[in-house]
């Protein structure tokens, strides 16, 4: 069973890899927004230097993790619910839940290989880009490195299962394009792609820094940033993730099983 | 390579003496598209494909065509260079007098296109909305587009469904529907493209009714591509067969089966698996899957001794035949060549 | 002798071109409302999430100035006014020209095709495809913005500077509508490469949200001189705040808008004509 989900997992990862100018396209869009974002900030942390505990190297890091990981974490939009809702719209899906596997696990997989695609194609580049221009903070180590990679896989899963709940909700709404949207602004607000969580002020930054949401980027730029303290900050970041995948991942379930009922009882 | 079908009647009815010009005028007509693929890591290796090579044929105002060929013979191309949409890389080309990639927006004015898998119904809208658009888009003056509405709504009997959104039609409602929409602004020339696709029996004959009385008494030009040889039976005395972007046959559907000896196929369902069942006199057999056989037969000949004879020597479970489609009486008229293309293609 | 004919047939078309494509317009994007409007709460919900997503990015500008006074030198009055009218203006472009940016799909499966047998101008059917009326969301946020800069603004209003924020919208709609429709002229060659045009469209609209004091320098004679985003709103709100033009910049620059506007006008013809053109001798 675990054979046929790494297929599914490097179909994904493959199938993202032919698009290679969509891909150029992206990373190229991804780098004008870094420099156009770095000079917001660069102008901001002039004004407050060390605004939200960041020095200005670490903003200008935050600024491009943030872009590399636009596509990697679903930032804005997950890159596979447009398809999953046009399948259940069409009734396609009814083909998909006769399958022998499991609908969530498989759509996990193949997200899975997409994410692991984006990280290296349009990941990798703007990063380096940035590094290159404006210099900013690098990890102590290849161990912060390391957590930094950990932290990322983690926020991705928050973010399928985020967008995975967001698809599900097509199997009771005609239209589903109100709901994504949502979404959409959850996670661009909420995410903290505009503006670093920690700079939100009062009530609005505490509720944001608990929220699913903050797993996807503020997370893994703190542990590559190193702002958690030795192993104990670093297990409690991943708590915190985990907890929201576990989470998010059983609402999923539970609203697949509903849905499952449903197109059964209608016949498809 | 012209001489590679020697047997071939081409029925040419452009001929130089003529003196009235065709409605439609093919003249040596070529299209070339120049294909980059990668060639290794950053070699890109260029390749001309000639979609169209050297087509010529008239059509009279009024004529009924078949035009047909398997996928990737160059038909589609040829229809778009027709309404305008290609630009052809050579030959000549006149439709209603027009140079249609010249003048592309005024001979739209003149023709009406409809594609079987694909609507230009909108999706979520009254069907009558979409038919007042086209009035508005065509600029068909008003009494016109109520006589030409009424008629579709009459013989296409839409009367029911006009204000029922298209997503709520039916596939066969919905063709026509489609066609319905491709006529309001009395084109004087039809392109067909599949449009019996995918519908039901009642359907099908409903359509071939209407474009038959379409033709007889609008005496509007229609070209037709299908797979569906009943389609071209029952509505065209003319087929055009293209084949790697050449015509390789225009003429009567009749001379087309005598050329292409089409036979059909009698599938044979035994209660187990058995050694081919080759002593059937009149009866070809081509394959076997499990239990099940194939048996060829020629087109002309009846079913009935063939079935009586098998039914006699075998232990039968189950039968039925085949008509030849257009497709294998093809393949069986250019053997190799389908193959050939295949693997160019590769 | 043929070829005079076509140039005499071409120039008479020159001016029901416009007119033809404003009906054409018309017609399709009123489809495409009527469309939406048979899902009702649907579209009060996108109209609704349109206008909160433009906000939540007006949202990060408060809380910038939340935690300073000022940003490359520039007020909070004064960064709501740049926000204010290119958003408007980009609203504006997107509202008329945003479903360009899809046109790939059309491109790829083949659907383009029934739009060039029509009788009608292809650039209006393309853009008014899929025309979508909550786009008019960031229109109205914009719009918003730019009254609540003016309130809070301090400036000695002139004749000349009255005139100039009227001047100063259209032209940049017309600037940003321009560059959407060369990034679809692009389409017709690469059909996957529609994330490029955002850099420049909302890119764009990011970038001149802040003071060019912020940018280095050889980005702000970018936006000046190679992709004269800067005319959008950057150059003539620079003169209405009474602050000087970037460097290297002539004076006159500030009232040139409306000519910069026009001349991307036609450079995004002729590219649209040539991409047309490409289409369809390679038919893609």
């Amino acid at each position: 069973m675990l054979r046929l989900y790494a297929t599914v997992a490097a179909g994904g990862f493959r199938r993202h890899a032919t698009y290679r100018v969509a891909t150029a396209a992206g990373v190229f869009t991804n780098t004008v927004f870094g420099f156009i974002l770095s000079y917001t900030y660069i102008a901001l942390w002039d004004e407050r230097p060390q605004l939200g505990g960041y020095s200005m190297d670490d903003a200008l890091a935050y600024v491009w993790i943030g872009q590399a990981l636009i596509t990697v974490c679903g930032l804005m939009g997950g890159g596979f619910e447009d398809e999953l809702i046009e399948r259940i719209r069409t009734g396609d899906i009814a083909v998909d839940l006769y399958r022998p596997a499991d609908l969530q696990a498989w759509w996990f997989s193949a997200n899975l290989g997409r994410s692991a695609y984006q990280l290296l194609g349009r990941g990798v580049v703007p990063m380096a880009v940035g590094a290159l221009v404006f210099d900013f903070t690098l990890p102590s180590g290849p161990g912060t490195w390391l957590a930094f990679l950990v932290a990322v896989a983690l926020g991705s899963t928050v973010s399928f299962a985020i967008w995975y709940l967001v698809a599900m909700s097509a199997f009771w709404l005609l239209d589903g394009q109100g709901v994504v949207q949502v979404a959409w602004l959850g996670g661009l607000f909420f995410s903290g792609m505009l503006l670093p969580l920690n700079v939100f002020p009062g009530a609005l930054g505490e509720l944001a820094r608990v929220l699913p949401w903050a797993s996807m980027l503020q997370v893994p730029a703190d542990v590559y940033l190193g702002k958690y303290e030795g192993w104990r900050g670093l297990a409690g970041a991943y708590a915190f993730q985990g907890c929201w995948a576990v989470v998010l991942f059983g609402a999923g379930r539970a609203a697949q099983a509903a849905a499952t009922r449903k197109v059964v009882v209608q016949g498809g | 390579m012209a001489g590679r079908n020697p047997f071939v009647p081409i029925d040419r009815k452009l001929s130089p003496v003529q003196t009235s010009v065709p409605f439609i005028e093919v003249d040596s007509l070529e299209k070339i598209f120049t294909i980059r693929r990668k060639a290794g890591l950053l070699k890109r290796s260029k390749r001309e494909v000639r979609a169209v090579d050297g087509i010529s044929f008239g059509v009279e105002r009024g004529e009924m065509v078949g035009y047909i060929g398997p996928n990737g013979a160059g038909k589609s191309t040829t229809i778009k260079m027709l309404t305008g949409i290609l630009t052809p890389s050579g030959g000549r080309l006149r439709v209603a007098g027009i140079d249609p990639a010249r003048e592309r927006t005024r001979l739209a004015q003149r023709i009406g296109v409809v594609f079987g898998q694909r609507t230009t119904l909108w999706w979520d809208l009254p069907l009558k909305d979409s038919y007042g658009l086209m009035h508005r888009m065509y600029r068909i003056p008003d009494a016109r587009y109520r006589e030409n509405l009424d008629r579709c709504v009459e013989l296409l009997d839409l009367g029911e469904l006009l204000d029922v959104p298209v997503r709520q039609l039916s596939l066969g409602q919905r063709m026509r529907g489609d066609i319905a929409a491709a006529l309001l602004h009395d084109p004087e020339v039809l392109y067909l493209d599949e449009p019996t696709i995918g519908l039901d029996v009642v359907s099908k004959a409903r359509v071939r009714e209407f474009l038959r009385e379409l033709n007889t008494t609008r005496s509007t030009t229609v070209l037709l591509t299908t797979h569906d040889l009943t389609d071209i039976e029952q509505l065209c005395s003319r087929v055009m067969v293209i084949d790697h972007g050449r015509l390789m046959y225009d003429g009567k559907l009749t001379g087309l089966h005598a050329v292409g000896e089409s036979e059909r196929l009698l599938v044979v369902d035994l209660e187990r698996e058995l050694p081919p069942i080759e002593d059937v006199p009149g009866a070809r057999f081509v394959r076997s899957e499990g239990p099940r056989q194939y048996l060829a037969f020629p087109a002309s000949s009846s079913a009935a001794p063939l079935v009586a004879a098998v039914a006699a020597a075998y232990p039968l479970v189950d039968l039925s035949v085949r008509e030849p489609d257009i497709e294998a009486v093809i393949a069986k008229m250019y053997g190799g060549t389908r193959e050939e293309r295949r693997e160019s293609l590769m | 002798m043929a070829e005079a004919l076509r140039t005499s047939r071409d120039s008479r078309r020159a001016y029901p071109l416009v007119s033809d494509s404003w009906r054409t317009y018309r017609m399709v994007a009123g489809m495409w409302i009527r469309s939406t409007m048979t899902y009702r709460s649907s579209f009060a919900l996108t109209l609704v999430t349109s206008f909160c997503v433009t906000f939540f990015d007006f949202v990060v500008i408060l809380l910038m100035f939340g935690q300073v006074r000022g940003l490359g030198g520039f007020s909070f009055a004064e960064v709501a006014l740049l926000y204010g009218t290119t958003g408007t203006s980009f609203g504006l472009a997107d509202l008329t020209m945003g479903s360009l940016q899809r046109m790939g799909k059309r491109v790829r499966d083949g659907s383009l095709d029934t739009f060039l047998m029509r009788p009608a101008p292809l650039l209006a059917q393309v853009a008014a495809d899929k025309f979508a009326l909550r786009r008019f969301g960031r229109v109205a946020q914009g719009l918003l913005v730019l009254v609540w800069a003016l309130v809070l603004l301090d400036v000695a209003w002139t004749p000349v500077k009255v005139l100039l924020l009227p001047v100063m919208l259209v032209s940049g709609a017309v600037i940003f509508a321009a560059v959407m429709v060369l990034g679809a002229s692009a389409l017709f060659w690469m059909q996957d490469a529609a994330e490029v045009t955002s850099s420049f469209t909302y890119g764009g609209n990011t970038l001149l949200q802040y003071p060019p004091t912020i940018f280095a320098q050889e980005l702000v004679r970018g936006v000046v001189f190679v992709v004269p985003l800067a005319f959008v709103n950057w150059l003539p709100a620079l003169y209405v705040l009474g602050r000087p033009a970037p460097a290297g910049v002539p004076g006159w620059a500030v009232f040139a808008s409306p000519l910069v506007a026009a001349v991307c006008c036609g450079v995004a013809g002729i590219a649209w004509r040539a991409g047309i053109r490409s289409y369809r001798s390679t038919g893609s």
